[in-house]
């Protein structure tokens, strides 16, 4: 209770870090393998630590075992977290909640949604001894400031499905925020939003941390993002903080080989460099190799790697440690460096246009998606089709597809108008034109092998014996770089890189000439939505496939498009091979400059 | 092919917990009964052998009955066509509502919602009062009994299904299958019906159960299976008035109606937990959390 006191009164121990990790480990409650190990850090307050990592990696446990919380099945198996001095892995409401604030990733599943925004900022208030009548409503007037809700007319009295996403994260900040926490330990919270929303969160969260001081733990999967925001990142494989550091030290010159994997590994918004995916998968809790869980996928593996765990070992100075034998010798080496960039397409080989789109308008019931949109996409080149959410991407690639049949104008495949309704394309139309799924973990039956998959569109679409089908199976599995050994392998023995590769084969075995890719990187790991990126942007140079790219993520544009069409609300905005070098509009320029980079100006 | 995967590893998980262990034993205890009963009965189950409701003898273990017919016998002989035309009842109950409950997830709207709005009315009876009602205007032979009984499960069951169906009909893998031009009939077949083998596989115990104590109720009413034949429901009819003087000409019969039912039951229901993964290890429960989908950017 002293040293809430003492925050109050704004006194603060110098000695003493505000927040001290020692040897933490959670691990699951019936086998005890560790989920998260080892892991050590401190935190001063006012500052923000990143945590960075691919899904499975730990951090979210690690981010919830600070508040002295785990998911059902996992328990807190040693170790110590100490806030002000204080333990709050035992701690109860004293600090949790009033010092240690948390944010969910998914504000939506988070706000009670039977509870308008003023009954939820009271609740929490009203929990706090400090705050008792006139000045609850003094401190939410204030929150709202401080969390830039105050133009929105009537937020209090909204429910939180009222809000847009991006109000609905401000109010969990505001929640958050509300008692004036010590620290605050946020987990993904501007996944799922918009660029220009993240911004605006990041820009809030930045600004409340360092005027009143808190300190942060960010997690994350998105390096770009932490790289704007974070004092200092730790970077998490299988369990355990592999690096920690500086954050522009850390992504400037990566001193363990998963960080400098993951750093190859994103699509740069600035330039367009060839991808390198990670290969292989972390391994799973209890399963982990001996010595460094990394060593199997490491290309500067040494014998003695097996040997043991590397202690966390310090690289230029003590502010950056990587746990790595080899952190010497990678420090040295610049990530990006040898990475080449790629060569564009040619601007105009005069062919005619393969799909022409002209004063498109869709709408779903009553609502208008799409307004008078027309392009044409040539062949043999990339087109992407950016916006942000609500935008009509995923509206207009569905028009074209045939999944969506409620839209008036023309789409011409060759010169020849599509019939909105599939059903009235014919089989060789159908064929020429492939779809890929955002989301592989729902665009593959679960109940069939990858072979049935694979094979479905030529027993529907193409007359082939048995043996002409078996042979393209394979081609289209060997060309999304999956052996025969997946042949026989249920969607649910695959990773997430691995589904998308299934679902890319049942595309190609058509052998198309038109691929509609929407979002498909999305639901996957930066590792492997490089190799993905690699896979399609091969497929175009060297299958002469044309590409229809619909994506939010204008890094992944700058790598793979030759040309690129935004649009906004349904009409497009800017249409050209140079709109992210020479944006002409003011939204495109706005785009452009709301995401994130790995290198701050 | 492909669906059967799930349906055997969800049905060999449920047998492996000592739950659906348990249950498991006790339905194949009376299954067994009930079938190797009538090669094994030690007098002619419809002759009168002994005297009416006879207390247990050495010669006849468990009494006589309303006529002087050896229970024991009866006993063993009149399990299996009860268990038969449960069977029968609920592949027709079953069959019939899974087809129902996947049409109208897969074709929605007017589709939809006729026949929901059908089964609503259909539930709105209870389930024996129905059953009934069509026994006695169609009449009551032993395969309409079955057909009666299966009508009154469909309307059940292909609610159940439906709403499963449901959230399978709007995963992208149906869009895609559409893309291929499918005929919508192959793809609830092909695409949409193996992935609710769980939920049709826990109907089919529950709905199993429901036939046998719908059939034995219908028996005890006397509809259905006709004296002389044995059969349980029919004995607990037939020997209540002589509850006093020989009670095992009904406790027996009642015993093994009720054995099943939770022996049904509680094997059904490690089903349903099984194919919820609640009796996974919590191992795979909180990679299962924890792994897939990080969504966006």
């Amino acid at each position: 209770m002293s040293a809430a006191a003492a925050s109050e009164l704004g006194v603060v121990d110098e000695a003493q870090p505000l927040l001290a990790v020692d040897r933490l480990r959670v691990v699951i409650a019936r086998s005890q393998a560790a989920v998260v190990d080892e892991a050590s850090f401190t935190l001063d307050q006012g500052e923000v630590l990143g945590l960075v990592g691919e899904s499975g990696s730990g951090k979210t446990t690690l981010a919830l075992a600070l508040l002295g919380h785990t998911r059902r099945g996992l328990e807190i198996g040693g170790g110590q977290v100490l806030f002000r001095g204080l333990d709050a892995l035992s701690a109860g409401p004293e600090l949790r909640g009033s010092q240690i604030a948390y944010v969910a990733q998914d504000p939506a599943a988070a706000l009670n949604p039977t509870l308008r925004v003023g009954t939820l900022l009271r609740e929490v208030l009203r929990a706090d001894g400090r705050f008792q009548g006139a000045a609850v409503d003094e401190r939410i007037a204030e929150l709202l400031e401080e969390v830039r809700l105050v133009g929105v007319a009537g937020v209090l009295d909204a429910l939180p499905h009222q809000l847009s996403g991006g109000q609905q994260q401000r109010v969990m900040l505001a929640l958050a925020f509300a008692r004036r926490p010590g620290l605050i330990v946020l987990d993904e919270p501007t996944t799922g939003l918009d660029v220009t929303t993240q911004r605006h969160v990041l820009d809030t969260v930045r600004t409340l941390c360092g005027q009143y001081h808190v300190g942060a733990v960010y997690v994350s999967h998105d390096l770009a993002v932490v790289a704007e925001l974070a004092d200092r990142v730790g970077v998490m494989y299988a369990g355990r903080l592999v690096e920690l550091g500086p954050t522009g030290r850390v992504f400037r010159t990566p001193a363990h080989p998963y960080t400098r994997g993951l750093l190859r590994a994103i699509p740069s918004p600035t330039r367009a460099h060839v991808l390198a995916g990670l290969e292989g998968q972390p391994p799973r809790p209890g399963a982990r190799p001996h010595g460094c869980s990394f060593t199997p996928r490491c290309e500067f593996a040494l014998a003695e790697c097996r040997a043991g765990e590397p202690a966390p070992a310090p690289v230029a100075g003590d502010a950056h440690w990587a746990r790595c034998l080899r952190a010497d010798t990678i420090v040295g080496l610049r990530p990006l460096a040898e990475l080449p960039e790629r060569e564009r397409q040619p601007e105009d080989d005069g062919e005619p246009p393969l799909l022409e789109v002209n004063s498109l308008r869709a709408a779903y019931g009553e609502r208008q998606v799409l307004t008078d949109v027309g392009f044409a996409v040539r062949p043999h080149r990339c087109l992407a089709i950016v916006g942000e959410s609500g935008a009509g991407k995923t509206t207009l690639a569905r028009c074209i597809a045939g999944l969506h049949s409620n839209w008036e104008g023309t789409i011409a495949m060759d010169g020849r108008p599509l019939s909105a309704d599939r059903r009235g394309r014919g089989r060789e139309l159908t064929r020429r034109m492939q779809y890929i799924f955002q989301n592989p973990y729902t665009s593959l039956n679960p109940r069939k092998t990858a072979e049935q998959l694979v094979e479905q569109p030529l027993r529907e679409l193409m007359s082939l014996s048995r043996a002409e089908r078996s042979e393209r199976v394979s081609d289209a599995l060997a060309e999304a770089a999956l052996s025969d050994d997946y042949r026989g392998r249920y969607p649910d023995e695959l990773s997430g890189g691995e589904r998308q590769r299934v679902a890319i084969a049942r595309a190609l075995v058509l052998e198309p000439e038109l691929l509609i890719c929407d979002e498909v990187t999305s639901a996957l790991d930066v590792s492997v939505q490089a190799a993905i990126v690699e896979l399609l942007h091969r497929l175009q140079r060297t299958r002469g496939v044309t590409l229809l790219l619909i994506t939010h993520n204008l890094a992944l544009v700058r790598s793979l498009a030759d040309d690129v069409l935004i649009l906004r609300d349904g009409r497009i905005v800017e249409h050209g091979p140079d709109v992210l070098d020479q944006p002409k509009s003011e939204y495109a320029t706005q785009l452009l400059a709301n995401v994130p980079s790995l290198t701050p100006a | 092919m492909s669906g059967r995967r799930q349906g055997l590893a969800v049905l060999v998980a449920a047998a492996r917990t000592q739950r659906g262990a348990v249950g498991l034993v006790i339905v194949a205890a009376v299954v067994l009964l009930a079938v190797a009963g009538p090669l094994v009965v030690p007098h002619p189950p419809t002759e009168s052998v002994t005297g009416t409701f006879a207390e247990p003898s050495s010669a006849f273990p468990l009494g006589g009955d309303n006529i002087g017919r050896d229970v024991l016998s009866r006993v063993l002989a009149g399990g299996w066509l009860l268990l038969v035309m449960a069977a029968a009842a609920t592949a027709i109950g079953v069959g019939g509502g899974v087809i129902l409950g996947i049409a109208a997830a897969y074709r929605g709207r007017l589709t939809d919602g006729l026949l929901m709005r059908a089964v609503d009315v259909l539930l709105a009876f209870p389930q024996l009062v129905f059953a009934l009602l069509l026994v006695s205007v169609l009449g009551s032979h032993g395969w309409l009994i079955v057909l009666a009984v299966g009508i009154s499960h469909a309307p059940q069951v292909a609610r159940v299904v439906r709403a499963t169906a449901l959230e399978i009909c709007e995963r992208d893998f149906v869009r895609s299958v559409e893309l291929m031009g499918t005929p919508a009939r192959r793809v609830m077949t092909g695409e949409v019906l193996p992935n609710v083998t769980s939920v049709v596989t826990v109907e089919l115990g529950l709905r199993f159960t429901w036939s046998i104590l719908i059939i034995a109720s219908l028996s005890f009413l006397g509809l259905g299976i006709q004296p002389p034949e044995a059969n349980w429901g029919l004995m607990i009819n037939e020997n209540r008035i002589g509850l006093v003087s020989n009670p095992w000409a009904v406790v027996v019969p009642t015993a093994l109606i009720a054995i099943i039912t939770i022996g049904l039951n509680t094997f059904t229901d490690a089903i349903a937990r099984a194919s919820l993964g609640v009796e996974r290890p919590a191992e795979e429960a909180a990679l299962a959390a924890g792994t897939p989908l990080e969504l966006a950017s």
